[in-house]
Parts: C-alpha cells; sequence; structure tokens
C-alpha cells in the first residue's frame, strides 16, 4: 500500500513531462496578455481565477478585438465545458471524498492531469488515497502555470516566435492519447474528433472544442451496442 | 468591467470542474454509460491535436509540406514505440526545427 506522499509524488512525475509545452505555453500567454494592451495584473489574475490555458488567450483576444463581455465569457464557458466530462469520469474514483474534498480537489482538473491521473486511477482502483495522484497532478500544473504566465507578463516574449513552441501543445496531448492508437475502436473515436474538429473549427464561440468530442463519444457509443450485437 | 467577466468566467469554469464531481454519485452511472466515458480521452484531445497541427495561425490549412505534419508524424511514431511523454514531445519538436532551421 502506497502511502498519500508516495502517491501525491507519483502524480508529480507522472505529469511532469508536460511541463516542455505548459511552461512555454504559459510564457506565450502572459506575454500575449500584456501585448495586447491589458493591466498585468489582470492577465496575472485569470491565471488564479479562471486557471485554463488555452481559454484565458481567447478571453483576451476577443475583448481587445471589440466582442462583448458577453461574448468573451460565454466562450471561456464553452471551451472550458469539457471538464464536464473530466469530472463525470474523475467521479467513480472520488465518489468517497467528503464533498469539502471534491470541492478543494476540483480547482484542480486540468486536462493533462486529468490524462495522467486517469491513467493512474484506472490502473490502482482499489488503492487507498488514490485522489493524492490528482493532487500531485493538479499542484503541479497550478504551480508551473502561475510561474509561467507570471514570467511572461513580467518578462516579455522571451520565447522566440521562429521556435513555434505552440507546435509543443498538440504534441503533448498526441504523447497522451498515442498509446491507445493500438486499439483500433479508440482510433475510430479519435478520428471522429480529430475531422469534426477541422469541420466545426470556425462554429461560433470556439464550440468546435465541445461539439467534436460529444460526436465522438456518440460514435463510441455507437460502436459499443454494435460489438454487443 | 474587465474584472468582472473574468470573475464570472472563472466561476463558470469552476463550475464546469465541479459540477460532475459533486453531483454524480455511483448509481447514476451504468455500465454502458462507463464505457463510453472511458474513450472520453481519445474523444477530447484530438480536437484539440488536429486544429493545433493541420490549420495554421488563421485557422487555415496547412500546406501537405508544411514541416508540423513531419513533426507530428515523428512524434506519433517515437510515442508509441518509446511510450515515453519527453521523448515523444522532444522528437516532434526537434523534427519540426530540423526541417525550419536547417533544411
Amino acid at each position: 500500500m502506497l502511502s498519500k506522499n508516495k502517491i501525491f509524488k507519483r502524480g508529480i512525475l507522472d505529469v511532469a513531462p508536460h511541463m516542455l509545452s505548459v511552461i512555454p505555453f504559459g510564457i506565450i500567454c502572459g506575454a500575449i496578455g500584456v501585448e495586447l494592451g491589458f493591466n498585468p495584473y489582470l492577465v496575472y489574475a485569470m491565471s488564479l481565477i479562471i486557471f485554463g490555458g488555452a481559454s484565458q488567450i481567447v478571453f483576451l483576444q476577443l475583448l481587445s478585438g471589440g466582442a462583448s463581455a458577453l461574448i468573451a465569457v460565454t466562450s471561456v464557458g464553452v471551451i472550458n465545458s469539457r471538464h464536464l466530462l473530466y469530472g463525470a469520469v474523475l467521479s467513480e474514483y472520488l465518489e468517497k471524498l467528503s464533498i469539502l474534498k471534491k470541492l478543494i480537489i476540483s480547482y484542480f482538473v486540468v486536462d493533462q492531469g486529468f490524462a495522467e491521473s486517469n491513467k493512474y486511477f484506472k490502473k490502482n482502483k482499489n488503492q487507498k488515497h488514490i485522489h493524492y495522484h490528482l493532487l500531485g497532478t493538479g499542484i503541479t500544473l497550478w504551480v508551473c502555470w502561475q510561474i509561467s504566465t507570471l514570467t511572461g507578463i513580467v518578462l516579455g516574449s522571451i520565447v522566440p516566435p521562429e521556435l513555434g513552441l505552440k507546435f509543443a501543445i498538440p504534441l503533448t496531448f498526441i504523447a497522451i492519447v498515442v498509446s491507445d492508437l493500438k486499439k483500433i475502436d479508440h482510433v475510430v473515436v479519435m478520428l471522429v474528433s480529430g475531422i469534426s474538429s477541422l469541420i466545426f473549427f470556425d462554429a461560433p464561440l470556439k464550440s468546435y472544442i465541445i461539439i467534436s468530442p460529444i460526436i465522438a463519444l456518440i460514435a463510441a457509443s455507437i460502436l459499443l451496442w454494435r460489438k454487443k450485437l | 468591467m474587465t474584472w468582472l467577466s473574468i470573475t464570472i468566467a472563472g466561476m463558470i469554469t469552476y463550475l464546469t470542474r465541479m459540477t460532475m464531481i459533486t453531483l454524480i454519485s455511483r448509481d447514476m452511472l451504468n455500465g454502458r454509460i462507463k464505457q463510453v466515458l472511458s474513450y472520453v480521452a481519445s474523444a477530447v484531445f484530438p480536437a484539440i491535436i488536429f486544429p493545433g497541427v493541420f490549420l495554421n495561425d488563421y485557422g487555415n490549412f496547412i500546406e501537405i509540406n508544411d514541416p508540423k505534419l513531419f513533426g507530428a508524424a515523428i512524434a506519433i511514431i517515437v510515442g508509441f514505440f518509446s511510450k515515453n511523454v519527453i521523448a515523444t514531445i522532444l522528437s516532434g519538436l526537434i523534427s519540426y526545427w530540423i526541417i525550419i532551421f536547417v533544411l
């Protein structure tokens, strides 16, 4: 039986490689916010209050482009609605926690942390205190996000744009799903999601980010249903 | 006004994180739904990957010889065999840089 401390550290280690993409992206996000002409305190406060990578940039870009606050806020909600899916998956493993602990741990649910902790949860279902893994991944991402966005705000775009480090974002997610490429049903679901995202990319409010997963999950349920026949 | 918007956006984002974790209990999810939920990672992440690889900053399709395609292909191959996150990201970035800066 692993101690809470060990499970927490395991979470840190499991998510640490993703900092290769999170840190440059955080610096870019912070720098863009200031370049768009926003108050630096406001740009940083978003990392605390919203704590949601791409949605923070979209919010500022929309406002600076003259969109209404309503549009900007709605877009953040739409982009981040994918957390509902993560929560549904995680709920099974967190159900024994008190409501207070659930409310606290929820703040730390982020894409890469969800992905790595979900992999750990699947393998260690019956272990006690597995939620410390989610805390480990989530807090690591939180700390790195705060430091890197702050760095971007203070130092500006120290990441040379020629390096194209934004490309590290798709790469980090490729690293997450690549192990499922050996399962044909997962490949189908991924292709449905990916192709949908290209088709619906121009849909209003960045809604492709939630439309595509929903279409892909419908495809998954059709696959499951056919398997049973 | 912007501060208020950020606060509301933050509250909505927190709600998206908290709702399912606090409201769903085990008996609400039957086996069927759980099976579908096991595809969540495969259903969500390609919607981030595909636009990041196939579209440029302006949302237009990239050319067939774009270095991002090469970088992504190398990352998939390296990732598939190494099962290592650092190797996947670095192989993708380095092969992308080789095309841009060396060739």
